[in-house]
């Protein structure tokens, strides 16, 4: 083996076993995360977490007010935000396509789509937070929908480009008008492919900190009260994860394990339906 | 209705998959449904669109207003001052800016190399069977929230942190020429550095799947004559892969760098919240979107918070620009793709 060869097999062997170095050090940290939130989650996890409130500093409680406020904001930003994401996809797909409006919107929501969080929480705070002079649980909703827009349009698009031509045609040539083609027949034919793009928002909703800090704020005690401050689980976490009081620490990993959980398995569940649905094409 | 006046307005065009072609002719006219139902739907789809364009217009306006009292009382000498008092009501950007963007740099720092390793596993190396279950594994850690990642920072990395990797960092680095001072200080696990290192772990996952992607678009001929005239694996990946999609590596990196700079949670947990620019990245600092969440709900003062509405600002620009810049390199990937092929 001249020395050439020699040199070109040890700088492959090299980088190849870097490669699969990069890997592993990606798994480890995935894991090691995992590890860390059960480890500390399931020793913080039991029943009276659904039955009771988050409690005062140095006695025992739960988080039952805070998983409803969860739960309310995120459904409520669900329904904002997916009647808008997917007739705004439609547009983008079937009538905007390469006009300038559909362009730069498609530009702009591609934009919307990694823009800071936080950012989309202060723009929630000025135009109704401080026009109405107080948190609330609306506000909280409309930051996370804002948050969900982007990508319900983004996959509603990409779905719709998946349907085949003809499907629209032999509708159009039955006489129905365009809208009925969309509705009834394009939308429905990629029904799952859309309901994973929500169902990605509703997973990227659950785990958002940062917008709710500045609009639905936090709540002590139960309130199913939309119009006020409410009780969140992420901003529950961020406050007792910082606080010195273990009670509060040991609901604050209780909560992260939910949240983790919840956010896992809405991913699986939507990649699970998105593999049946491109399969089925 | 006849059928002949249904089909004629058809364009019957055989190309079901390119996207221009796929356009079906108006409908016909026909008794029991108006045409105003179709303008009224096509009008109401692209009002929506027009909501999503007017959202991104509506936060600049919304940011730049709200944060008019503070450039009327320190004109553009925020972004240049170094001083953050909320007692003598004086406030300058210029460290929270610097920690950002210095937590940014050590994320890709570390982020790109480890994205690109694993993006050519991905691609290259990884047996068949493993690569969906891998990759999926990759797209899971962009899914864990950011929370999370603050928790684990603060609770167990930073300890770790600062009692074995940086009292090593000190020793193996500490004394070069320029950079030695970056890694004194006392090693207590809590700042820029920390702030960094979790930072690079959370934008791997999104560097690294577009990576993926971009790789998979080689077409395999070009791979193939490169093995074919005895290249190795990494040659491959060097000479042929890597100058093939560089542009959208380009945009991958800037789509990570766009997401380290606005990350909020966990390094607000991590990076120590101190107004500083330290010589030492051991030191605590800010960045701005930690400000933003530690201070704005305490800030009752109009300038306080007018300032923190201008650091807004500032971070909304940054991304937006550096997001802008990897749209437009991954946009420009995907038009070269169609012509070569």
């Amino acid at each position: 083996m001249t020395p050439l060869y020699r040199k070109r097999l040890i700088v492959n062997r090299f980088n190849l076993v870097m490669s699969l170095a990069t890997m592993g050090f990606g798994m480890t940290f995935l894991l090691w995360i995992l590890w860390v939130l059960f480890a500390n989650g399931f020793a913080a996890l039991s029943p009276t977490l659904f039955t009771q409130m988050t409690p005062a500093p140095g006695s025992a409680g739960g988080l039952a007010n805070a998983i409803y406020g969860s739960v309310t904001i995120v459904l409520v930003a669900t329904f904002i935000s997916t009647p808008i994401g997917i007739l705004a996809g439609i547009y983008l797909a079937e009538y905007g396509k390469d006009h300038w409006v559909a362009r730069v919107t498609r530009f702009i929501n591609d934009i919307l789509l990694s823009a800071p969080s936080i950012v989309i929480g202060l723009f929630v705070y000025t135009i109704y937070v401080a026009q109405v002079g107080h948190f609330s649980g609306w506000a909280g909703s409309c930051a996370l929908a804002l948050i969900a827009i982007p990508v319900v349009v983004r996959t509603t698009e990409d779905m719709l480009y998946l349907v085949p031509a003809s499907l629209r045609e032999a509708a159009v040539a039955l006489g129905a008008p365009m809208w009925k083609v969309i509705l009834k027949v394009t939308l429905r034919a990629v029904r799952s492919g859309v309901i994973t793009g929500v169902l990605l928002a509703v997973a990227r909703m659950s785990g958002e900190t940062a917008p709710l800090l500045f609009t639905a704020l936090n709540n002590q005690f139960w309130s199913a009260n939309m119009n006020a401050p409410m009780a969140n689980l992420p901003v529950v976490i961020f406050q007792f994860a910082m606080s010195p009081f273990e009670d509060w620490k040991s609901l604050a990993w209780a909560a992260a394990l939910l949240i983790t959980l919840t956010v896992l398995l809405i991913n699986i569940v939507a990649r699970t339906l998105f593999r049946q649905t491109a399969a089925g094409r | 209705m006849t059928a002949t006046t249904a089909t004629a307005s058809l364009p019957m065009s055989a190309a079901h998959a390119a996207r221009a072609e796929r356009e079906p002719g108006p409908p016909a006219p026909r008794k029991g449904a108006p045409p105003w139902q179709d303008l009224l739907f096509e009008r109401t789809t692209m009002f929506f669109a027009l909501f999503v364009l007017l959202t991104l217009v509506g936060i600049l306006g919304a940011l730049a207003w709200a944060s008019i009292p503070a450039f009327q009382k320190f004109g553009l000498g925020f972004f240049v001052t170094n001083v953050w008092n909320p007692v003598t009501m004086n406030f300058g950007a210029l460290a929270p800016i610097y920690g950002t963007l210095v937590t940014s740099i050590i994320a890709l720092l570390i982020g790109v190399p480890v994205s690109f390793g694993i993006a050519i596993f991905l691609t290259e190396m990884c047996p068949v069977i493993l690569k969906r279950p891998l990759g999926t594994a990759v797209e899971l850690l962009a899914a864990v929230p950011s929370i999370i990642y603050g928790m684990w920072g603060l609770f167990v990395f930073a300890p770790i942190f600062g009692d074995y990797i940086q009292p090593a960092l000190t020793k193996v680095l500490g004394d070069l020429w320029i950079l030695g001072p970056l890694f004194r200080g006392a090693p207590n696990g809590i700042g820029v550095l920390s702030a960094g290192v979790i930072l690079s772990i959370m934008v791997i996952p999104f560097i690294a799947s577009v990576m993926r992607d971009v790789f998979e678009t080689v077409p395999p001929v070009l791979k193939e004559s490169a093995y074919g005239i005895g290249a190795t694996t990494w040659e491959v990946v060097a000479n042929v892969v890597l100058p093939y999609t560089k542009v959208g590596v380009i945009g991958g990196i800037m789509l990570g760098l766009g997401r380290a700079l606005g990350e909020t949670m966990a390094v607000t947990f991590v990076i120590g919240n101190a107004y500083r620019i330290s010589a030492s990245l051991f030191e605590p600092g800010n960045s701005i979107a930690s400000a933003l969440a530690n201070e704005f709900n305490e800030a009752s003062d109009p300038v306080h918070r007018a300032s923190l509405f201008a650091l807004g600002l500032v971070l909304f620009l940054l991304t937006f620009i550096v997001l802008t810049c990897s749209r437009l390199m991954l946009a420009q990937l995907a038009k070269g793709e169609g012509r070569k092929t």
